[in-house]
């Protein structure tokens, strides 16, 4: 990977003694990203250029325990770290410009602070969100951005562009601010960090940005992306940060980042997925549940919401993916639960294409945001399980009404609220498989709308109650003997019709 | 019932499986005898307990505790079918009660043995164990306890009471194990069972004379015996009784079978109510009832009194050789296989109510055979349907004939129906006859998450066991239920491939020199290159139509077959599938497989073509992404260290590699590039099928890998267009001029652009010395390599690094994927039931998320 920067100041070679490397040298340096190269591609007073060349080792990125941090990124061989501008250049940078980006120059002190004209070009830049991301992080703090963005395949123009931007900046700075404006930034377009993010970050950050990243615009963004989404030290830092400007809303700043919602929200006051929640709940108080299953509970929003609330006596968290059910006990604390409260809940792995015992003999088994990232092929098993099966005497069940998704501001024409959503039904596709369903498994259903709904489009989410109406036809759900305890409380020996049966052979 | 006994023989003889109460005082001597007696781990002592939860055999105050672990001990034995013997005192009335209840609720039969001596000898032993400090008077109030208790012990539900009454005695009494009435493990068949025959004598002896036997007849021209000339025997499932026409003739034809070792029985619940009949019981006279009781009128008294005791003599359930063949009249769940209890038997002859009944007023029966699991078979009858069909590994045979069905037989071990009609309703049905299996789905389809979840071991006939680790399941439960086909449409999930041995020459990774000197060294005689194509692994499963689809795999409406990746995802929507298999249906039509190979499906192992078909985002997101970058990086580096060169700098090595590593990326581009063609719906994609997997009835990996291409071929000659020929060549491991050609076949493949090829024993499946061989090894090409390795891992420095590759783990997942395989195909090719088949898929999904380098 690659980085030039020129200086075009009248004596430009004195950017060698701002940058403590002689422009007659080529110089390599060991580092843990690599080995770094500086050599000076031109070099006289009227424009002096330095480059900065990194290698990257393939093979070591893949076998090597240094990298370990996002192993997505870094675990293949096929892999753009040994040519994009990344946190890895960002690295190089520090090192072999330690003393530039602090601002010390022993030999020449009076070149410090001295504004420059200076052009950096990065070829390969990896930016998510394009050429208009590069501008809009770097103009702020007086550059001029020539940013190209590189297409995927020039012979498959169909694939359109890539994420990479050939990017020059032009600007009259000091040399240490264009190298701080590089150090941050470079990690913060590329958005993936070579290594784990550890609170040292959060005093790098203050350490490099601190001058400069106050006022820009961008600055919840930068900090929440330099620190790689670490919702803790994110806080942390824009603390810090107003700290440095002693400003008050500190707190305030830090909430707003903090608050992540996974899918659009209408422009409501209080966010649909707390009115959905809401609304579940309030289906299963109304209808007596005490016992519940949610099915599909992912990190368990709801189920906080359902042990918050006595009358749930026994909640079961049921999901399909081991990982979330572990973000799940995570984020419930379950290990420093009482035992009191840790007793009523009881997270599972369970799967709707499978029967599952366990699941059987509930009060009420929510589905809430499930149906939809089902195939449609699959449906009829989710519905066997859970209305054939577990056979509760209530069942919840949310969806979105696709009709209402036209209202979303941003989402194009056609496209589904979330990528792994198989389907979205109208209000009357809705009704109609819940009607179905209902009368093949003795259930009636009855509908309400959650959130506020539109005249036209209806409302954001849709919502069916099912009641159970018969006993099970053919016993579904009759318990097994596995279910049975070792040895029954009350079970009267009872006379044995046929002794012959049971005796030993003469 | 049985009374206390007082014992004067010297054994006593107690079943092979029950639970048996030692009863004494304190010193009575119970731990020696045990000890004689008993294994060393069928006693369970209250002592030891104590031991193990307080440090202490005589801590009285943890004595709760002591026996909640010794029932959970027993427990456990009991579960796994083991004779278990509680050493305790058990002189109290609530301690027996637990034993009691727990035989029960394992099914196994509760038996005392008493040991009465006198208090004297307990105060001696007492004496001499200066750990027992308690005084004469616990003793003394045991013996009283045991003493009040004595005549009640048969009462109480224990089976056998055996009272020991001296030291003598004790030490002198052998214990003896007999087995099971229902233990007929030693019997192997084979069979003919016969299910429910409601005294259509006429029927059942037609069905004697279709299965080969030879009826004989008395005097008065009644069947008293039947024999098969060689040595068949047939089982009755039970209710050979009411309803029908002759009774008294089926009756009298079962017993002399039976009396002359030509049939074995089980009884029916009609048996059962017309034993109480016949006893002068209080009877509810229906279903047929009358006319056998009515018809026994006019029999002579001799043969109502043999046939009472007859049917009083039937044991309620069989299992058979081994342990593989389980009958009773209305079946029975493996818990219940070889147990003994009243519930056992109610099963047996019943099945499993649910306690309600229907609008006919009949019981409603849960479905216990959707879930079954076991492994042994289980035939029964009872509940009349129109066809007997395999329900996971059982089947019912009651064909309604005395309402006007059929009359039917399972031959065992060959499960072949056999069949007559009825030659009349004999007996209106309360309602109309249907399927066994719930409708709409077949019953056995329902897979259950016990199944697969948890740490596993799976049986496989060529590799052994082969198990799976609880947290790889669980990642493959997660796959398998939010991307992969329904199960029924999985039957089989390709195995990991190794590749051959990394190459010692010096500019590449993988060579096919290795791949013939392994099979040489594993003594493989022939061996065939197969080109390996650049698409994706694909399995293909076609049904000739829909009724096959519906009928042995379950499909619902549209579906007939599926199309889908290594890890169980379809490559296409539904409609898209449905085309592309008119498409292979038709080239099977034409190629006329259906009628050759005698199947309704066929199970293909192929690749699809184009990769990007299915991996588009992947070459897209990964590799154009990452060759993107590096043709922007690398030349303006180039240029760089140009301009630094012309300056004088010494850049030069830097300038060689970096001018090496910009040509590599462009050898990235290319090597991607051939991956990707347009692809609008169906147009453009091909399949290249390379082995036929399985067919109704058969597997095919005995076949040699020609006989598979050249069925390939006649799909490719049936449709060029959807199908692409396999290239091939055949090489002699042990002839160097071969090897030199097939290394040579290999270069030009390569070198033109082909990702590589296949090495596999030509015969197909092969077992060396160390069991199986691997069924294949890929030789991948220099160029293909670098997508695979990052477009510089031919640089010196990089490739002899990534020469350095461990292949063992690989190699060993490659085999026991292999095996998994063909265990789903074996199950799949014996119909057995969907659990069965999925449970070998499930495992192989499991295994291929263990820990392996994917890039080998």
């Amino acid at each position: 990977m690659l980085l030039t920067l020129t200086s075009t100041a009248s004596h430009a070679s004195d950017l060698g003694y701002l940058l403590h490397k002689h422009p007659e040298r080529v110089q390599s340096f060991e580092l843990s990203v690599g080995v770094a190269h500086v050599f000076y591609p031109e070099a006289t007073d009227e424009r002096c250029t330095v480059a900065l060349l990194l290698e990257v080792d393939p093979v070591e990125l893949v076998r090597g325990r240094r990298f370990g941090g996002d192993a997505l990124s870094l675990a293949q061989y096929v892999n753009d770290r040994p040519y994009a501008a990344s946190s890895m250049l960002s690295v190089a940078l520090g090192r072999v410009f330690g003393s530039a980006l602090k601002a010390r120059c022993d030999a020449r002190p009076e070149l410090v602070g001295v504004p420059l004209p200076l052009e950096v070009h990065v070829p390969a830049l990896p930016s998510r969100g394009g050429a208009d991301v590069v501008a809009g992080l770097f103009e702020p703090l007086g550059w001029s951005v020539d940013a190209e963005v590189r297409p995927l395949d020039p012979e498959l123009p169909a694939w359109g562009d890539s994420r990479y931007v050939d990017v020059t900046l032009r600007g009259t700075l000091p040399l240490d601010h264009a190298l701080s404006h590089l150090y941050v930034l470079l990690p913060v377009l590329d958005g993936a960090k070579h290594y784990w993010v550890s609170s040292d970050e959060v005093d790098k950050l203050i350490r490099s940005g601190g001058s400069w990243l106050q006022g820009h615009p961008e600055r919840d963004a930068i900090v929440k992306r330099y620190l790689a989404h670490k919702r803790g030290f994110v806080a942390d830092a824009l603390a810090r940060l107003a700290e440095l400007d002693e400003a008050a809303d500190s707190a305030d700043s830090a909430d707003e980042v903090v608050d992540e919602t996974e899918e659009v929200d209408p422009p409501a006051a209080v966010p649909l997925v707390t009115l959905r929640r809401a609304a579940v709940v309030e289906q299963l108080r109304a209808a007596g549940a005490q016992r519940v299953v949610d099915l599909g509970c992912g990190e368990g929003a709801l189920l906080r919401e359902l042990l918050a609330d006595a009358s749930f006596t026994e909640i079961v968290g049921a999901d399909v993916a081991p990982r979330v059910l572990e973000k799940a006990a995570d984020r419930l604390r379950l290990d420093r639960m009482g035992d009191r409260q840790r007793s009523r809940i009881t997270l599972l792995q369970s799967s709707v294409t499978y029967r599952d015992d366990r699941l059987a003999g509930f009060d009420a088994v929510v589905l809430m945001e499930v149906v939809e990232h089902v195939d449609p092929e699959r449906l009829p098993d989710l519905e066997r399980s859970v209305f054939g099966h577990a056979r509760p005497r209530t069942v919840v069940v949310t969806t979105p009404n696709i009709e209402y998704n036209v209202l979303f501001p941003g989402m194009s024409e056609g496209a589904l609220r979330h990528q792994d959503h198989r389907f979205e039904w109208t209000r009357a596709e809705f009704a109609g498989w819940a009607e179905r369903v209902a009368a093949a498994h003795g259930y009636t259903v009855a509908h309400a709308p959650v959130g506020e709904p539109h005249p036209d489009a209806g409302p954001p989410t849709q919502l069916a109650t099912f009641t159970r109406t018969e006993v099970p036809r053919e016993a579904h759900a009759a318990p097994t003997a596995s279910a049975r305890p070792e040895v029954p409380p009350s079970r009267r020996s009872r006379p044995i019709a046929d002794w012959s049966d049971g005796g030993t052979a003469a | 019932m049985s009374r206390p006994t007082e014992v004067t023989v010297s054994s006593i003889a107690i079943p092979q499986l029950c639970l048996v109460a030692l009863v004494g005082a304190s010193g009575s001597g119970k731990s020696t005898f045990a000890a004689h007696q008993f294994g060393r781990f069928e006693v369970v002592s209250s002592d030891f307990c104590r031991g193990l939860v307080a440090d202490d055999e005589n801590d009285q105050t943890v004595s709760a505790d002591a026996f909640d672990v010794l029932h959970y001990i027993a427990g456990k034995r009991l579960a796994g079918g083991r004779l278990t013997v509680v050493d305790a005192t058990n002189v109290q009335r609530e301690a027996r009660r637990q034993i009691v209840e727990q035989a029960l609720a394992h099914d196994v039969l509760p038996i005392a043995i008493v040991l009465d001596v006198p208090e004297s000898v307990c105060l001696e032993r007492n004496r001499d164990r200066p750990d027992r400090d308690f005084g004469p008077h616990v003793v003394r109030r045991q013996r009283d306890q045991l003493r009040r208790s004595l005549r009640g012990l048969a009462k109480e539900g224990f089976r056998q009471v055996h009272v020991l009454r001296s030291v003598e005695e004790i030490e002198s009494v052998t214990v003896v194990r007999e087995r099971l009435y229902n233990d007929r493990r030693d019997e192997h068949g084979p069979f003919d069972v016969i299910g429910d025959v409601h005294g259509c004598r006429s029927e059942l002896e037609a069905l004697l004379d279709r299965l080969g036997y030879a009826v004989v007849r008395d005097d008065a021209g009644h069947a008293v015996d039947a024999v098969h000339p060689e040595g068949r025997r047939a089982i009755f499932l039970g209710d050979l009784v009411d309803r029908g026409p002759d009774s008294p003739g089926v009756l009298r034809l079962a017993m002399g079978m039976t009396a002359a070792g030509h049939a074995l029985a089980v009884p029916g619940n009609h048996e059962h109510k017309l034993i109480r009949a016949l006893s002068g019981k209080q009877v509810k006279i229906g279903h047929g009832l009358a006319e056998t009781l009515e018809q026994l009128e006019q029999q002579p008294r001799e043969f109502r009194d043999a046939a009472l005791r007859w049917c009083r003599d039937l044991v309620s359930h069989l299992v058979l050789d081994d342990g593989q063949l389980v009958v009773a009249h209305a079946g029975l769940k493996e818990a219940y296989h070889g147990r003994a209890s009243g519930r056992v038997r109610a099963f047996a002859l019943y099945g499993d109510t649910t306690g309600e009944t229907d609008e006919f007023g009949l019981p409603v029966r849960y479905p216990w055979a959707n879930d079954y699991r076991g492994r042994a078979m289980v035939l029964y009858g009872h509940t009349p349907t129109p066809e007997p069909e395999w329900v996971n590994n059982t089947m019912c045979l009651d064909t309604g004939c005395v309402f006007g069905g059929h009359l039917t037989a399972l031959r065992y071990p060959e499960r072949e129906v056999v069949q007559v009609p009825a030659e009349q309703v004999w007996y209106e049905p309360v309602k109309p006859l249907t399927p066994a299996a719930s409708v709409p789905s077949r019953g056995g389809d329902d897979l259950d998450l016990t199944d697969v979840l948890g740490r596993r071991v799976v049986e496989t006939a060529h590799h052994g066991r082969v198990s799976v680790r609880a947290e790889n399941a669980a990642g493959a439960l997660e796959v398998m239920s939010r991307f992969a086909l329904h199960p029924r449409w999985l039957p089989y999930l390709p195995p990991t491939m190794a590749p051959v041995a990394t190459s010692p020459l010096p500019d590449l990774l993988e060579h096919p020199a290795e791949a013939f000197a392994a099979y040489a060294a594993d003594g493989v005689e022939q061996v065939v290159c197969e080109e390996k194509h650049m698409g994706s692994r694909a399995v293909v499963l076609v049904c000739r139509d829909h009724e096959t689809a519906t009928r042995r795999f379950g499909a619902p409406a549209g579906e007939t077959g599926a199309v889908y990746t290594r890890t169980g995802r379809s490559f296409f929507s539904s409609g898209l599938t449905a085309a592309l298999l008119d498409g292979v249906r038709a080239a099977v039509d034409t190629a006329g497989l259906w009628d050759e190979l005698g199947t309704g499906w066929l199970l293909l192992d192929a690749e699809l073509l184009p990769w990007s078909a299915k991996a588009e985002s992947l070459l897209r997101g990964q590799y154009a992404s990452v060759a993107a970058a590096a043709r922007s990086a690398l030349p303006a580096a180039v240029t760089e260290l140009t301009r630094a060169a012309s300056r004088g700098l010494d850049v030069s090595a830097l300038l060689d590699r970096t001018t090496a590593r910009s040509d590599n990326a462009a050898a990235f581009t290319d090597a991607y590039r051939r991956y990707v063609w347009p692809v609008d719906g169906l147009d453009g994609v091909q399949l290249a099928p390379f082995q036929l997997l399985a067919s109704e009835g058969a597997t095919w990996h005995d076949r040699p890998h020609l006989w598979h291409l050249g069925l390939a071929d006649r799909l490719v000659a049936a449709d060029p267009v959807l199908f692409r020929p396999t290239r091939r060549l055949e090489v002699t491991p042990s002839s160097a001029s071969s090897v030199a050609a097939g290394v040579e076949w290999w270069t030009q493949l390569t070198g033109s652009g082909g990702e590589g090829m296949v090495v596999k024993p030509a015969a197909n499946l092969v077992r060396g010395r160390k069991g199986l061989v691997q069924p294949g090894l890929k030789v991948r090409g220099r160029e293909y390599l670098r997508i695979i390795y990052g477009p510089d891992y031919t640089l010196p420095a990089n490739l002899d690094r990534l020469k350095d590759r461990g292949l063992g783990h690989k190699r060993s997942l490659a085999l026991r994927e292999y095996a998994l395989g063909l265990e789903s195909l074996e199950r799949l090719a014996r119909a057995e039931p969907l659990w069965r088949v999925h449970e070998p898929v499930f495992a192989v999904l499991a295994l291929e998320s263990e820990p392996v380098d994917p890039r080998l």
